[in-house]
């Protein structure tokens, strides 16, 4: 059942209407003592409204904004909407951030007012008070451990309650005038993006935006107020906040909170949600601790799952697309259900999860099909704090591994000739806080926002994102060049920890490769290779050779095409050293510094493109207590097979 | 200034108290009070003689001489039942729980003196046992929360690493909701992280619960950070007895710590 975002174009008048439509089903539970507890939504309402009150009574107006900083806490979203209800401005911040992370923002947005989960939160806002002297009010949730502080700005939740409806029975009729005066375009909430350079930036949402690109995936996803969604992730992050906020206010469903950052995966096994959402680096952690408890399973049970993960693998995700499968494996496929799959997805907690998406980073296709394979419908989706999130959803039965979609209902996309992908929405942010240079830069006269992303539609009008538009550059024949998906494909193997692939200006793509320790480490041990290293094992013909299938496996993929063919590997080698933040070939968060790497390796990228077969190199090392030290090695280069389209499409 | 909490009215006192074993002499003419909501440390090197005098507060071991007082009784010895009814409880320096059970069950048993209702009660259900069980598990799931366990709850306490089940233990002796909780090295082999925290939940349990507490450590960075007041024991004799600061200085502790040269 849809509702009518034109009338309820506002989250407090979403509320005021799930709370008459449906008061008595769910609205958000949490567990406490062991026990879920449930607010419908007609409570949710009234924890909202006496809050709002107090927060009114406090000094709160239309246009101030109200920092929140907490895990997901049914009182931090209650704050969130109470904020909304006097047309003030939610800010939610990172729980995790440290103090001198969170007095930007509160400088920046001039924010007097926060709402903090319990006594970790308030001693960091305490602690930033002298340099945010605009921060007049804290508030908090939990009271343990703040009974004897007795700082002038501090207010517990109850009494901030208590004072709303003594203010309101002084003066009644004030709460309905706030919510009646807020319009779909006032802001609803400002999320600070992480800048990598400089200050983070706040990005401004109105309600309308935000409620119309919830409603058009929920809408295309049939989402009702039946479906259950786990909130475990910051709700800072908008790809929390959609789910666990703008998605239920659409379409009245139920958020549940873990009762701790421990228990997600028991909590989720209680609960079993129907929609699902996962960065592929938890997806990837949930795999490790099966792969893990499989391996210390007995010999049946192990047997069993490696046969039926096979027959998955070979049809799971074309049942699930809904493609012929013979009625062999279809019955295969049954029996794996009931004996593995079945059983699998009931220890993720995923047993009844209809619609599953990741999003944040390349997947890889192994741990994807994974997913799939079992019978999860996950999906890829596209977007980002300035769109709302919902750009591109993977419709059921047409999703693929390496892109993420075509376009959600209501936005238009369109590629510049540098391949950058613009984006124009209803759901498009209305600036950066208080930054008008940046919200020009980003987004232009007739409304495009420019992504950054660069990519293209393949045949089905998929949108594909192959790196960021700074990065791409071109082959000497005017080729697209794009390193960081040549260096995702390389990555997704499990021998591969880092890949450097160069060919910007040059005529073919050549790559170093740091092979992951652990995995080849262990691969060597199986075999009986001994090694005393890093740089001994870097240097043996047998890793080389296991290297190379890799490559030429990247190869393959990548012939079959067209935009990219012209990026096979023609060479790569094994660096003699791990490339390390300490010796600033990483940043910190672990991303490859190309410049910094081709100027540190230059003689092995002449050797690399000048077709020698070994090279002497000598590297300045930094170890951890700060001393330096020199490593010498023979590394040798290979060469790898490269496939024309025709072979490439035999290959795969 | 003092640490957590505001020291009260004396709530146990130890008064020339000598304990032996055959010709042995472990304790020594000790005397020593615990004031009401303190952490009170006993400190010493090996063989100092404190684990003993935990023993003789709780009843394990009965002095040759002396008496004790506990919240206005007297007597002379006191036996560990009769100590846990009273409403002192304490932990031990080598984890005393059910391996094989869950921390849940290990820490419902931890309320065993506090349940009424009768063993058929229990095992038909009947409503008054039920609801005493639904009483009681509420009371354990405060301190689960307290302490922080909950993704812990149904795991067989075996299987967890060595500082949970320090802090399992601790929840154990919380569950009586004692008056005065007797710690026995509660960071005995612990690293330097789960010695912090340990730390923080010691003096959360003080100030939450008001609970008094006495701890044995030869740690003495550790007690020297989270007590009221220590007490300096050595060879079974009390060397020295006041706030941190007084005992670190103390000629009498230094030379009892580092030895002294002859």
């Amino acid at each position: 059942m849809a509702i009518d975002i034109r009338t309820l174009d506002t989250f407090p008048k979403l509320l005021a209407h799930h709370a008459q439509v449906r008061g008595r089903l769910p609205a958000i539970r949490e567990k406490h003592l062991g026990v879920w507890q449930t607010w419908d939504w007609a409570r949710l309402a009234a924890e909202v409204r006496a809050l709002a009150s107090g927060l009114a009574s406090q000094g709160l107006k239309r246009g101030d904004h109200l920092a929140i900083v907490g895990d997901n806490r049914p009182r931090l979203y209650a704050a969130m909407c109470a904020a909304q209800c006097l047309g003030a401005i939610p800010v939610p911040l990172y729980q995790d951030a440290v103090a001198a992370e969170m007095a930007f923002p509160i400088q920046n947005a001039d924010i007097g007012f926060a709402v903090a989960e319990d006594q970790e939160q308030v001693d960091k806002l305490l602690e930033i008070l002298p340099q945010c002297p605009m921060l007049k009010r804290i508030y908090y949730d939990d009271p343990r451990g703040l009974r004897n502080y007795a700082q002038d700005a501090l207010m517990s939740y109850e009494n901030l309650q208590e004072a709303g409806r003594a203010f309101e029975a002084q003066n009644p009729g004030a709460f309905d005038a706030e919510v009646a005066a807020c319009k779909g375009d006032d802001p609803a909430a400002m999320f600070f993006t992480s800048g990598t350079t400089g200050h983070p930036k706040g990005v401004v949402l109105t309600n309308t935006a935000l409620i119309d690109r919830a409603q058009a995936a929920a809408t295309m996803e049939g989402l009702g107020d039946s479906d259950v969604v786990l909130a475990y992730l910051p709700p800072a992050w908008i790809g929390q906040n959609i789910f666990s906020y703008a998605q239920p206010f659409v379409t009245g469903y139920c958020i549940c909170c873990p009762e701790s950052g421990e228990t997600v995966i028991n909590d989720m096994r209680e609960i079993g949600p129907t929609y699902y959402f996962a960065p592929p680096r938890v997806l990837e952690a949930l795999l490790t601790t099966v792969s893990i408890r499989m391996e210390d399973a007995g010999a049946l049970k192990r047997s069993m799952y490696a046969y039926f993960m096979d027959v998955a693998r070979r049809v799971g995700a074309r049942i699930l697309d809904g493609k012929p499968v013979g009625a062999a494996d279809r019955l295969l496929y049954a029996i794996g259900d009931v004996l593995v799959y079945g059983p699998l997805r009931n220890v993720l907690g995923m047993s009844r999860v209809r619609v599953a998406y990741t999003a944040g980073e390349a997947i890889g296709p192994d741990l994807f099909v994974f997913y799939r394979s079992i019978g999860i419908n996950l999906k890829q989706l596209y977007g980002s704090t300035e769109t709302s999130v919902f750009v591109c959803i993977q419709p059921n039965g047409q999703v693929k591994s390496d892109t993420v979609g075509p376009a959600v209902p209501g936005v238009e996309l369109m590629f510049t000739p540098q391949r950058e992908l613009l984006i124009r929405s209803p759901g498009l942010f209305k600036e950066y806080y208080k930054n008008p240079e940046a919200t020009a830069e980003a987004k232009d006269a007739d409304g495009w926002f420019h992504t950054g992303d660069a990519g293209y539609f393949d045949a089905d009008g998929h949108v594909k994102i192959i790196d960021r538009v700074k990065d791409v550059g071109r082959l000497s024949d005017a080729t697209l060049f794009a390193p960081k998906y040549i260096e995702n494909k390389l990555k997704f193997f499990p021998y591969v920890k880092e890949a450097v692939a160069f060919g910007d200006g040059r005529d073919r793509v050549c790559v170093f490769i740091n092979y992951d320790m652990e995995a080849v480490g262990n691969w060597a041990e199986k075999r009986n290779l001994p090694y005393a290293g890093y740089t001994d094992l870097a240097s043996r013909p047998e890793v080389y050779e296991l290297i190379r299938e890799c490559v030429e496996k990247v190869n393959a993929d990548l012939a079959q095409d067209p935009e990219l063919t012209h990026s096979q590997i023609y060479r790569f080698l094994v660096l003699h050293k791990e490339l390390d933040a300490d010796d600033g070939e990483l940043t910190r968060t672990r991303k490859v510094r190309r410049g910094h790497i081709a100027e540190k390796y230059q003689p092995l990228i002449d050797a690399l493109y000048g077709g020698q077969k070994t090279i002497h190199v000598e590297a300045q090392v930094k170890y951890e207590d700060g001393r330096t030290g020199m490593i010498s090695a023979d590394v040798a280069i290979s060469d790898a097979k490269t496939f024309s389209v025709a072979d490439g499409r035999k290959a795969a | 200034m003092s640490g957590p909490g505001t020291p009260g009215d004396v709530l146990l006192e130890v008064e020339g108290v000598s304990l032996s074993f055959g010709g042995v002499t472990a304790i020594n003419d000790i005397s020593f009070d615990v004031r009401e909501h303190e952490v009170r440390a006993i400190i010493g090197p090996n063989g100092a003689g404190k684990s003993s005098m935990l023993n003789v507060i709780n009843g394990v071991y009965h002095p040759q001489q002396g008496r004790i007082r506990f919240a206005g009784e007297t007597f002379t010895d006191m036996d560990p039942h009769r100590a846990a009814k009273m409403g002192i409880s304490r932990t031990f320096q080598n984890i005393a729980l059910f391996k094989g059970m869950s921390v849940l069950d290990n820490m419902m048993a931890g309320r065993n003196l506090r349940m009424t209702s009768g063993i058929f009660a229990q095992a038909l259900r009947l409503g008054g046992a039920e609801r005493e069980e639904i009483r009681h598990r509420e009371a354990v799931e405060r301190i689960i929360d307290f302490l922080e366990i909950q993704a812990h709850r149904k795991t067989p306490v075996g299987r967890l690493p060595y500082g949970l089940q320090k802090r399992v233990d601790l929840g154990r002796a919380l569950a009586m909701e004692p008056r005065l909780l007797l710690l026995d090295e509660p960071m005995a082999g612990m690293n330097l992280e789960e010695k912090q925290d340990m730390c923080r939940f010691i003096l959360d349990v003080n100030d939450e619960f008001g609970t008094t507490i006495v701890l044995i450590e030869h740690d003495m960075g550790v007690v020297m950070d989270i007590s009221d007041r220590v007490v300096v024991l050595d060879y079974g004799r009390k060397i020295g007895d006041g706030v941190p600061d007084q005992v670190r200085s103390s000629q009498a502790v230094i030379d009892a710590y580092l030895g002294v040269s002859h």
